[in-house]
């Protein structure tokens, strides 16, 4: 134990060099949070000398990863089903919370000044809604002058998370998307034109008149695009705001879910912001290296208490403090090597 | 027969001297050389390999309707290549029916009536026009030619020919932008420099006595063009087409920027579509591990292998027939 102290002592008097020695960790897969995770790296590795090589090759790739055990964890912006996990000996929690927004490219419309709901969104990307002057939009817009405008839907062409949780949303509030389309990384799209990536959709919103998209919320706030309004589950119009969003992650049912894959899509309450969703970090129960396994989980712990800061500034969710104390439930009763726990705080 | 022989006795002499390498060198270049052909063999047939068993169950589990059929739903994992071969094929298509007049254009241009000057710098610049990457292209069709597409191109002509019976159906749709038409326009300016190319080799063997003495006749410059440059070289022109055709057909990150990515089928140009190649390039990263679509997508590969195949096999043959006639 003494020499052990000694040791770090001398470690940190030592400063960078012990920096050095620390065995790096590496994640793969959501592109979704890719840019806090590594911005997490950076204040991290400042911090203890650990640093993280997180690769952003998308969920699905990442899942491989993980599962060949080639990464110390996984990403991935959609929960992993739970027989999945059980196969795989996995541990599955939320890292940080983001949101999607519906984007627009109408002359005259500000930010936030149009209306919609969640029924007129799916019956948009369904091609039963065609013309911005539809009675079903002007009904929830009577201040705003809509033109007789051909509306075209603009979804992700590329698999990804962002399509999942929108996907998500609409499946939740129109039961002919549910039974017609479905959610999933990329669906079948009844209507409308695929752009690659956010900036795929962005750019082909901002190319065509009339068109309508959907994308993460950090992209539309960082490029000041023209959002909607939408309506929540308990009637109020609510703008794209950080504020609605803790409003859902806090009206979540984490207690209630199974491997943490609570659903923040249309959630209950007066300010919530109806597509919410979180992005998660897989980590092997059983991991091949218990001190490489407790890095990683330390990595989290720090980012869960201290990281917070750095998620507001690139406008994504911290964790709500119940959350993380669940999580950290879970790593000390799941995360073993020999028998043990990797882990104890 | 002196000198040669003791050329030959002074080699063995040498070969003595240093026994181990001479005797091994000769024997391990061979193979060297060997193992470099073989290798290329072996590659390519790994690469069939993996390609087809990748997708077999893919193929096990549709059919062989899976080349046609134009579902493509990942929810209920459900597969067709349908979609994406017409998308293949019509793009690809529409590419050299653009590119082969201008090729033809520019090569006789280039090899006929440009003074001295002016052939260099426009040599270049087409080469320059083969050397500049894909993506590149694909910024530059979704950021320029797409809004000019949207704005100024498909509004009057779905307005003009939407309107008419059977081609009308080629000109239906909400101007976009993005497209099956503007994926071919894209894709038919890289193939123009390896076709552009092709013709003016092929326009400058002919041979300057045969034009000449055609001229000497008294024939215009077109006649000369119709009559003599082009049967003179109409085998190699065809394998210049074809050549470009089968760049098309596997183009892929230019194409994705530009063609709209709608997994549905339509007979417009300018309706949104998808390609083989980009479909694979947006599904891949979030297609699951042993997955039905991952194994799809494999498929769609070995479909893409299959008709580039056909494509250069049908070329060869396009050839050799014009060489017996």
């Amino acid at each position: 134990m003494k020499l052990t102290r000694i040791l770090s002592a001398a470690a940190l008097t030592f400063g960078l060099s012990s920096a050095a020695f620390a065995a790096d960790i590496t994640g793969a897969g959501a592109t979704f949070p890719a840019p806090v995770y590594q911005a997490w790296a950076v204040a991290y590795k400042d911090k203890s000398g650990t640093g993280l090589n997180y690769q952003s090759i998308g969920s699905g790739a990442g899942q491989t990863q993980i599962f060949n055990r080639t990464v110390d964890f996984g990403a991935s912006d959609a929960p992993v089903a739970g027989d999945k996990l059980a196969a795989q000996k996995l541990l599955q929690f939320p890292a940080v919370i983001g949101s999607v927004v519906a984007i627009v490219n109408l002359d005259g419309i500000a930010a936030n000044q149009l209306n919609l709901t969640g029924p007129v969104l799916a019956d948009i990307y369904l091609g039963k809604i065609t013309k911005w002057n539809d009675p079903k939009i002007a009904a929830l817009n009577k201040g705003s002058q809509l033109p007789d405008l051909a509306i075209v839907p603009v979804y992700r062409s590329d698999g990804s998370g962002t399509t999942f949780v929108f996907a998500s949303y609409l499946s939740a509030v129109s039961p002919e998307w549910k039974s017609n389309v479905g959610a999933a990384t990329s669906v079948q799209w009844p209507a409308g034109a695929g752009g690659k990536g956010n900036e795929g959709v962005a750019g082909t919103v901002k190319n065509t008149k009339g068109a309508i998209g959907y994308v993460e919320y950090i992209y539309a706030s960082s490029n000041s695009l023209i959002t909607t309004q939408l309506q929540n589950k308990a009637g109020k119009f609510v703008a794209p705001t950080v504020p609605s969003f803790q409003a859902a992650a806090a009206n979540a049912d984490w207690a209630g879910a199974k491997d943490f894959a609570a659903s923040m899509i249309d959630t209950p309450g007066e300010t919530t912001w109806p597509i919410t969703s979180a992005t998660f970090i897989l980590l092997p129960k059983e991991p091949k290296s218990g001190p490489q396994a407790a890095e990683v989980i330390k990595f989290f712990d720090w980012a869960f208490k201290d990281g917070g800061a750095i998620a507001e500034k690139l406008h994504y969710i911290p964790l709500p403090a119940d959350v993380a104390n669940r999580v950290r439930e879970a790593w000390k009763t799941e995360v073993k090597f020999d028998g043990k726990p990797v882990w104890m705080n | 027969m002196d000198a040669t022989l003791t050329g030959n006795q002074a080699a063995s002499a040498m070969a003595a001297a240093r026994k181990p390498t001479g005797r091994l060198s000769d024997p391990l270049f061979v193979g060297v050389l060997w193992t470099s052909g073989i290798f290329v063999l072996i590659l390519l047939g790994l690469i069939i390999a993996m390609l087809f068993e990748g997708g077999l169950p893919a193929l096990q589990e549709f059919g062989i309707s899976f080349l046609w059929s134009t579902t493509w739903n990942p929810v209920t994992e459900k597969f067709g290549a349908g979609v994406m071969v017409f998308g293949t094929i019509f793009s690809a298509v529409i590419a050299v029916v653009i590119a082969l007049p201008l090729s033809f254009g520019i090569a006789f241009f280039l090899t006929e009536i440009a003074p001295g000057p002016l052939r260099r710098p426009i040599g270049v610049a087409i080469q320059l026009l083969a050397a500049i990457p894909s993506i590149i292209y694909g910024m530059w069709g979704f950021f320029v030619i797409v809004p000019l597409m949207a704005a100024y191109v498909q509004p009057p002509l779905i307005e003009l020919l939407g309107p008419l019976p059977v081609i009308g159906a080629l000109f239906q749709g909400p101007p976009l932008g993005a497209g099956m038409l503007t994926a071919g326009l894209i894709m038919a300016i890289m193939i123009l420099p390896f076709i552009t190319a092709m013709f003016v080799e092929v326009l400058e063997s002919v041979p300057p006595m045969i034009k000449e003495s055609a001229y000497g006749v008294g024939a215009t410059t077109y006649e000369v063009y119709r009559n003599v440059s082009v049967p003179y070289g109409r085998t190699a022109m065809v394998g210049a087409v074809m050549l470009g055709l089968g760049r098309a057909l596997g183009e892929t990150m230019a194409v994705t920027f530009v063609i709209g990515n709608a997994t549905r089928m339509s007979a417009s140009l300018f309706a949104p579509g998808s390609t083989i190649a980009s479909t694979i390039a947006n599904e891949f990263p979030e297609a699951g591990p042993g997955s039905l679509k991952l194994q799809s997508l494999l498929e769609l590969g070995f479909i893409l292998f299959v008709i580039s195949f056909i494509v250069l096999a049908l070329s060869r043959l396009l050839v050799r027939s014009k060489l017996k006639g």
